[in-house]
């Protein structure tokens, strides 16, 4: 084979490695442009601290909640409340009711997801159950709360939020002891 | 002289070939493998084909009858991978073995081993991909388009067989590209510059870079499926922090490129034949150079008009909507240089000709169809409905199965050295351009009246424009009888066939005799 062409098809073989390599690249590409542009309805993963932000008092956003569990996940799984009214700025918290009710324990993993996706960057939390895994033994229940707050800067033309969280049977996953470590893991 | 004597004995040497199947198997010969790929992009468009019968057969009629829905759907996916994969993509492969060579004047393609194995590895791939319907649970039944979950979560372990079949097709496609690129870059002949080159030449680099670039998206892709599916990777389940909408992203980068990859060496097709008929150069050589390049390159900047109903924010919406509109430009100016090409032309009508003007139609109303498809607002209606069935059909059968038809009519007298029964190619041709109307444009209708795609019954109202879609169905599958019939006739025997047997052609690939001989252009010609 002559020269010519082995330098063309090693520019061209290494044209396909990059293109693969491209293809694996764009799951966090993804992640990162849906974190910085919150088109996607993600919430941050992480806490944010929880510094006394000014309060808007002059307007109310609505806040619904929607709470279902996945297809496989048996738990009864739902909000304190369907809605609520809140100032910009200020901190509430909101408990949601899990219970088990089959005979084993199981892991849960909620996900959250807001709606429009748009507001997902000014809404933060403070403390979520969704931040780590839930562990609740078969026939128990418990109360998961929730300390949110709605960024003042929210733009004027949104008026409602929804926070969905879908919760799903992540048992098989489930490694005690390192609840914290894998809760980051699996935050989103 | 003693040099051209060497070289006479030198080409007699080479034409002792093996015989029987080992001549196929060990064949190194662009003309062999690109004839062996010809014929397997030809049953495989028959076994498609067959599936997509059984899909017009279920649906004649309302109601269950003949299939189980499970069965239905692995119809759908099948029929959807075999003739992209196995057909569109593996014949425009087959004529860029055969047509590419002769027509830059160079004496085979440029890595003659690895042609053997891009094509040798394909039927293996494919065995695996049909095996996988005989396991228990059944093939691929997620569509062509194997969307996650349906693929992870919800499918069978044919899923893995699936994956390792697209790994193949993949390899293959991405090592006939590289021999593509590296024939046309480094074998033409002298004075074949680059705005000489045939635009079948021009259409298939491009295509080919298409294909290097996409291929290991793809490849990315089904591998993502495979370790979701069995090593919980969860790159598309979101209890382990992925997106099945990433899914729907990467699959589309790579899915948009793909159709162009089944397109331009159609429109390549189709600027060597209306010149040759019309006996006019083609009107606009360069700008349909420039037109094939801006449509690839903007089909890595439309994907998301796939998704328009995924909940998009409204200027991301906006940008792909506008990005796809964009591509009717250079498509415009393609339509418009080949009816430009026959303005004032002294045309006649052979069946090359007749297919080629087919696709000019055809093609166009596909296009259209395509344009009201980018319109996000009205994609919210047409999405998934039978109108988008109706507008990839308009393009994929009518555009590049009949862009092939009419390479296989214009080049079968330099293949065979026989000129094929005209008579019957007419008849194929009004038989198939009468039968695949009656076929897809009703889709448009119940499409828009909201039928579904994909769903092996319909609500009652769809029944009699669903029975006429079957009909035209069924007969469209007859009369590509007629074209077997037509190619063996044409094989086996015939008119012979002069070196240059349309009038009005042009290029190096008439001026070998018919049939080509095995080996051409041993010593390049000089392109002047």
């Amino acid at each position: 084979m002559n020269a010519k062409h082995s330098t063309l098809i090693g520019k061209l073989s290494l044209l396909v490695v990059a293109m693969f390599a491209f293809g694996y690249a764009l799951v966090p590409l993804y992640d990162v442009f849906c974190e910085i542009t919150g088109i996607n309805g993600k919430t941050a993963s992480e806490p944010v601290s929880a510094e006394a932000a000014i309060v808007d008092t002059s307007r109310e956003i609505t806040i619904e909640f929607i709470a279902r569990p996945n297809q496989q996940m048996p738990w009864i799984f739902k909000p304190e409340v369907r809605r609520m009214r809140v100032h910009p700025g200020e901190i509430h918290v909101m408990n949601y009711l899990a219970e088990n009710p089959t005979g084993q324990a199981i892991v849960g993993q909620a996900v959250p997801s807001v709606s429009p996706g748009q507001a997902a960057l000014f809404f933060h939390k403070i403390e979520c159950f969704c931040f780590t895994q839930q562990y609740l033994a078969g026939g128990n229940d418990m109360l998961m709360p929730l300390q949110f707050y709605v960024d003042p800067a929210l733009p004027s033309q949104f008026s409602t939020i929804t926070l969905s969280y879908t919760l799903y049977d992540v048992t098989s996953q489930w490694q005690p002891g390192q609840q914290n470590d894998s809760a980051k893991e699996f935050g989103e | 002289m003693s040099t051209v004597t060497t070289a006479d004995h030198h080409d007699a040497h080479h034409d002792h070939k093996p015989t029987g199947i080992k001549r196929w198997l060990f064949t190194t010969n662009h003309k062999d493998i690109g004839s062996l790929y010809l014929l397997f992009a030809l049953a495989m468009f028959f076994l498609g084909g067959a599936m997509a019968m059984v899909i017009r057969l279920e649906l004649f009629q309302p109601g269950m009858q003949f299939v189980e829905p499970q069965f239905f759907n692995q119809m759908t996916t099948m029929h959807g991978l075999i003739m992209v994969f196995g057909a569109v993509m593996p014949a425009f492969t087959g004529l860029a073995n055969w047509m590419i060579p002769m027509m830059i004047g160079a004496p085979d393609m440029a890595l003659p081993r690895m042609n053997n194995w891009s094509f040798w590895i394909l039927p293996f791939a494919f065995l695996i991909l049909i095996i996988s319907m005989f396991l228990p649970g059944g093939g691929p039944d997620f569509g062509w388009t194997f969307y996650a979950p349906l693929s992870t979560t919800y499918s069978n372990d044919s899923t893995a067989l699936f994956v390792f079949a697209i790994h193949i097709m993949g390899i293959s496609s991405i090592m006939g590209a590289i021999n593509v690129i590296v024939t046309i870059v480094n074998m033409r002949a002298p004075g074949m510059t680059w705005m000489k080159l045939p635009l079948f030449v021009w259409t298939w680099l491009i295509t080919a870079f298409l294909l290097i670039m996409v291929m290991p998206v793809l490849a990315g892709l089904v591998t993502m499926v495979l370790t979701d599916k069995y090593f919980a990777t969860s790159f598309f389940d979101a209890a382990g922090g992925g997106d099945p909408v990433l899914f729907q992203h990467i699959f589309w980068f790579f899915g948009h490129p793909e159709v162009y990859i089944m397109i331009l060496p159609a429109f390549g097709i189709i600027s060597a034949i209306v010149p040759t008929f019309a006996r006019k150069k083609l009107f606009g050589y360069a700008s349909m150079v420039y037109a094939t390049a801006s449509i690839a390159i903007l089909s890595f900047l439309v994907w998301a008009h796939h998704m328009f109903t995924t909940g998009m924010p409204v200027y991301a919406t906006l940008f792909f909507m506008y990005t796809t509109m964009l591509i009717a430009v250079p498509t415009g100016v393609k339509v418009f240089n080949w009816v430009a090409t026959m303005w004032r032309g002294a045309m006649t009508f052979e069946v090359p000709m007749m297919f080629a003007l087919a696709f000019i139609v055809l093609f166009t109303i596909g296009g259209l169809s395509g344009v009201m498809l980018a319109i996000a607002p009205v994609d919210f209606q047409y999405h998934d409905t039978y109108f988008v069935v109706a507008h990839f059909h308009y393009v994929l059968v009518s555009g590049a199965v009949f862009s092939l038809v009419a390479a296989a009519y214009y080049w079968l007298p330099k293949w065979t050295g026989h000129m094929y029964d005209e008579k019957l190619g007419q008849l194929h041709f009004w038989c198939s351009v009468i039968s695949v109307n009656l076929l897809f444009f009703p889709m448009h209708f119940v499409g828009l009246a909201g039928m579904p795609r994909r769903i092996p019954d319909y609500a009652l109202q769809f029944a009699d424009f669903n029975a006429f879609i079957s009909v035209g169905g069924f007969l469209f599958g007859l009369s590509q009888l007629i074209f077997v019939w037509v190619l063996v006739k044409c094989i086996r025997g015939g008119e012979k066939a002069p070196a240059k047997p349309w009038e009005g052609a042009e290029g190096l690939e008439w001026e070998v005799p018919s049939p080509a001989p095995y080996h051409t252009f041993d010593t390049p010609p000089q392109v002047k």
